[in-house]
């Protein structure tokens, strides 16, 4: 009988420690420090009642300057694994200013994805980074919806309404289930209060960001829906000149269910989507740890590029998230500049976010401020 | 689908609920400490998703 208690107080043990441990990843508290040109901070459930009270009633922030002009919106954390795409919304969220027309920043697209990570995957359950006042934590996330929030999946998802077969687990995948129904899954609902929130706030230019693995060939790129064409091309050629090597790519007119895709189809908005590059994707990589999502080297994704597998380039000096974040404000940039050009009657002019340059030189952590130290009214908790 | 998706998730933690009540009933009845460490380890993953945690 003893035996057996100390057997269960063993088991115990391992069950509380491994379930607090969870549990702290999945509530993490992400701070967000409005920045000055933060106006608003609504909910998505104010678009669509479908997800109200779940995990993915998404904090929605609203640049407005008050002069009339062009509507972006931008998200992040569309896949949470792909961190620079969330890291760049958070500069924009804590620093952009605008000064024509409006800006809507979303930092976690998929929220519930924010709150997992892959199974089997060996993930770490949060990451740090470094700030000038000490250091902001994040949670990694994966690419999907949180079984714990959206169970079970089908052996084939089929998409709506296109009826395409896709592949199973991407019914839980935010970039595969545009433009969602009202009465569908998390996900799927996820999708259709953002297409309300594109409609109803008449949302010009949509700009979904994201990382890739470099054995993937969508990469270092811009994918655009046919009415963004000109305007991708335009800005991949400027940045191209004039910072770093940036791809242009069609978006796809028979694969459904991406941003990219069904936003241009089903709304006003021109959608467009970003693509860095993270080797922590990778397949071939070798340990799976925090430094090697903040610093992306991996001595086995360079091997890979020896054997000429990868569509990107990589050296000993990996890509950090600095590069990868810089890429995305940079692109950001100059994508308003160069739609400020081509629609004159729609502009869009924002002031205070870092170029490539300055975040590589200074770091991410340089553009997010201190929440204890901010007057609480201003600070949101993703 | 989402009505059947609800039924379905329902019948899995009531699986999971009762692969529970039996695993620890057979570890009461267990006399082989080995077995009885087994019984423990293969607990935790299903008590997790049982009590919502993983």
């Amino acid at each position: 009988m003893i035996r057996k208690l100390i057997v269960c107080a063993l088991g115990l043990v391992l069950f509380t420690t491994s379930g607090v441990s969870f549990w702290r990843a999945r509530h993490l508290p992400e701070p967000v420090v409005l920045g000055p040109g933060v106006t608003e901070v609504r909910r998505l459930s104010e678009w669509s009642d479908g997800v109200r009270g779940t995990a993915n009633d998404c904090n929605v922030y609203i640049l407005d300057s008050g002069v009339p002009g062009g509507t972006v919106m931008i998200v992040g954390g569309t896949h949470p694994e792909e961190p620079a795409g969330r890291l760049a919304a958070w500069i924009l969220a804590e620093n952009a200013v605008v000064e024509t027309g409006r800006l809507i920043v979303v930092l976690s697209a998929n929220r519930s994805a924010t709150t997992v990570t892959r199974v089997g995957g060996a993930y770490p359950p949060d990451f740090t980074i470094p700030t000038d006042w000490g250091e902001r934590t994040f949670r990694m996330g994966d690419r999907w919806s949180n079984p714990l929030d959206q169970w079970p999946d089908p052996e084939v998802y089929i998409h709506h309404p296109s009826r395409q077969y896709l592949a199973w687990m991407d019914v839980r995948n935010l970039n595969r289930a545009w433009p969602g129904r009202a009465d569908g899954t998390l996900t799927e609902r996820t999708t259709y209060a953002f297409m309300r929130l594109i409609e109803r706030e008449k949302v010009d230019l949509f700009i979904d960001l994201h990382e890739a693995e470099l054995q993937y060939p969508v990469i270092s790129t811009i994918v655009a829906h046919q009415r963004g064409q000109e305007l991708a091309t335009y800005v991949s050629m400027m940045l191209s000149d004039n910072e770093f090597n940036m791809g242009m790519e069609y978006s796809p007119e028979a694969l459904h269910g991406l941003s990219h895709r069904e936003i241009g189809d089903g709304s006003r908005a021109v959608s467009i989507l970003f693509e860095a590059p993270e080797p922590f994707l990778d397949a071939t990589r070798g340990r799976t740890t925090r430094e090697q999502l903040l610093t992306g080297k991996d001595e086995f994704v360079v091997r890979a590029g020896q054997a000429g597998l990868l569509f990107e380039k990589i050296d000993e000096n990996g890509w950090p998230i600095a590069v990868r974040v810089g890429r995305h404000t940079s692109t950001f940039l100059q994508t308003l500049e160069a739609w400020t050009e081509l629609n004159p009657d729609l502009p869009i002019l924002v002031r205070g976010v870092p170029r490539y340059a300055e975040v590589v030189e200074r770091g991410v952590g340089h553009w997010l401020h201190d929440p204890s130290s901010a007057p609480p009214e201003r600070v949101r908790i993703e | 689908m989402v009505l059947l998706q609800g039924v379905v998730t329902i019948l899995y933690y009531a699986l999971v609920a009762w692969v529970v009540a039996m695993m620890v009933w057979n570890l009461l009845r267990s006399r082989d400490w080995k077995e009885e460490v087994l019984y423990v380890i293969v607990l935790v993953p299903f008590l997790l998703r049982l009590f919502r945690l993983k």
